[in-house]
């Protein structure tokens, strides 16, 4: 298995460096001079000269890039233009609110999605089927902003449920955390939820088909016992990789979840620098969420070697 | 060059019309995106108040026959707006979708045509891309391009296009197998003509398929970033830039959140039916 990690972890390295450069060719895109920007109203010359310096603005690209890859090494991303606080750090601050919501939202995205692909493959064909399909499709079509606001309307404003927005670290009030973070985990883990089941329903239907299922129908075992024993714990093994590889898709629906329901998280990050123009941040933010996802899908393989014991001497 | 049989089969095609005419959800899901596309084209003659036309007398009233939607808080008539902005939806839908086939089959076509040391860096970078979130790519490329329609149409395009890459190279992989490839270079036809005649009918219906699926993608990812104020600049109607507004009249004018964001449900859903009927009936494994 160590052997497989450092392999991977190899491959990864390439790809790793051409996100950095991407992610180095981001500001080049930026309409105008960015020294220009940051020099203030003033624009005095010699604070214009000193910036070019600092930011080795009259080298050439590639040695830029060397330079900027080099600091990005060692942890250094920048520094924020509105927090003046280092943008790792910044980075660092905000994850564990997102962490929060992406880990109630995988639950709630799995006690809906797994149950309810079992059942549509179980029922191929019916109505159970169709529903369930319907809804899976309905949950990947509605913007999750949308519903977040529509709940907001319902459970907040009209019923008085649960809060509209704010946050509350676990650590200070867990219940109350948790109060706070329901719908906006709901809404997260709709979308979560209809991919879950689209997948679960899949790996049902085919192991459902297989030699060991008919085996243990043949042998007498009660349909639950078949069902839950040998053919879902068989089926949940591309489930869970799947699910590692649902990250990507978490961080992007928590990018509009946060902003309407105003957590201080690492989608709200995002929204924040984009319009302050914190540039440094946003290419902070890209960086890692790549390198992060390559991990995940590192994660994700080893998972299912792992979990598939035929996969363990390929 | 005729020798070599016509690679598409037209047998083919019209099986796989007759299962989409049998298929309730893909015919269901046609008639829902026609809809929008005939609102959109006749946004102009439809008998409503202009989309910036605004009425201080009628500020964010309710639904009424005067107007069926409410109005906004400036008093623009919210069905005026979402007529005029199924325009800006699709056409980012659309335009993106074509400028993410339109750089990633070139690609994903030359990565398989060639393989080797082209197909490792085309196969390398389209990791990379394929690394980042769609949507904190669109968001990250958009904040730099600018915020206007066209530049969030380029930064969807841009973030769709590994999708596409990555699709056209195993299509392209696959059909470089198939027989009459091989006849087809056995008597000499050239790369071009190759890939023109050969490759790129046969790779195509797994790429209408994705291509519908993605629109739908490309519609929210649009609304996302209209919401945010990166996508339609104001005045101008967009469902996701009316979404961003409406969020701050929830109690007073509900209305005005609920059915642009119906249009952006139901033109999604569409598109979504409409990819998975093409996709079973294009399927030459089920037939």
């Amino acid at each position: 298995m160590l052997g497989f990690l450092a392999r991977r972890v190899l491959i990864a390295i390439p790809t790793i460096i051409l996100i950095s450069i991407f992610v180095f060719s981001l500001q080049k895109l930026l309409p105008g001079d960015p020294v220009l920007v940051m020099a203030g109203e003033e624009r005095d010359p010699e604070v214009i000269a000193a910036l070019r310096e600092k930011y080795r603005l009259n080298d050439p690209l590639p040695v830029q890039y060397v330079a900027w890859a080099g600091n990005a090494l060692q942890g250094d991303l920048g520094v924020s233009l509105r927090t003046n606080q280092p943008v790792l750090q910044l980075i660092g601050e905000k994850l564990p609110v997102t962490f929060q919501l992406a880990i109630m939202a995988l639950i709630i995205a799995m006690v809906i999605g797994i149950p309810a692909g079992v059942l549509s493959a179980y029922k191929k064909g019916t109505w159970v089927d169709w529903l369930a399909n319907l809804i899976a499709l309905s949950g990947l079509s509605v913007p999750n902003f949308w519903l977040g606001i529509m709940l907001i309307l319902l459970v907040s404003v009209k019923l008085g449920w649960l809060p509209a927005s704010g946050y509350q670290p676990l650590s200070e009030d867990p219940l109350q955390s948790i109060r706070t973070m329901l719908m906006p985990a709901f809404v997260l883990g709709t979308a979560i939820a209809a991919t879950l089941m689209r997948h679960t329903r899949s790996a049902m239907l085919s192991v459902l088909q297989s030699d060991y299922v008919r085996t243990a129908r043949a042998k007498g075992l009660r349909e639950r016992t078949v069902l839950v024993k040998h053919a879902l714990r068989n089926a949940l093994v591309p489930v869970v990789t799947v699910t590692t590889l649902l990250f990507g898709e978490l961080l992007a629906g928590a990018v509009l979840t946060e902003q309407i329901f105003t957590i201080p998280g690492f989608g709200k990050l995002v929204v924040d620098a984009v319009f302050n123009r914190d540039y440094a941040v946003v290419q902070g933010i890209v960086l890692c969420t790549g390198i992060a996802f390559i991990f995940m899908n590192i994660l994700a393989d080893a998972a299912y070697r792992v979990l598939n014991p035929r996969m363990r001497d390929a | 060059m005729s020798a070599v049989a016509d690679p598409v089969l037209p047998k083919r095609r019209s099986r796989a019309w007759v299962k989409f005419r049998k298929s309730p959800s893909a015919l269901l899901g046609g008639a829902i995106v026609i809809f929008f596309i005939l609102i959109a084209i006749l946004a102009p003659l439809l008998p409503v108040p202009g989309p910036v036309e605004t009425d201080w007398s009628a500020v964010r009233k309710a639904p009424s026959d005067a107007h069926p939607f409410g109005t906004d808080e400036i008093g623009r008539d919210v069905l005026s707006r979402m007529i005029w902005g199924a325009q800006a939806s699709l056409l980012a839908g659309v335009v993106s979708v074509m400028i993410a086939v339109a750089l990633g089959v070139p690609l994903g076509v030359l990565a398989g045509y060639r393989r080797g040391w082209t197909d490792a860096v085309i196969s390398r970078v389209t990791e990379a891309l394929l690394a980042a979130p769609f949507l904190i790519l669109a968001i990250a490329l958009a904040a730099f391009l600018g915020p206007s329609l066209t530049n969030a149409m380029i930064a969807i395009g841009i973030s769709a296009m590994p999708i596409f890459i990555r699709l056209a190279r195993g299509q392209t992989l696959s059909v470089m197998t198939e027989d009459y490839v091989e006849s087809a270079r056995a008597i000499g036809v050239g790369h071009l003509a190759l890939i023109w005649r050969y490759i790129l009918p046969n790779i195509f219906p797994p790429i209408i398929v994705q291509g519908t699926l993605t629109i739908a993608t490309a519609i929210i990812a649009e609304a996302s970033l209209s919401f945010l104020g990166l996508g339609q600049q104001p005045p101008a109607p967009s469902w996701g830039s009316m979404l961003n507004i409406a969020k701050n009249f929830l109690e007073q004018a509900p209305w005005m959140a609920l059915y642009p964001g119906i249009a952006i449900f139901l033109v999604v859903l569409g598109f979504n039916l409409l990819g998975d009927g093409l996709r079973d009936a294009l399927d030459p494994r089920d037939t």
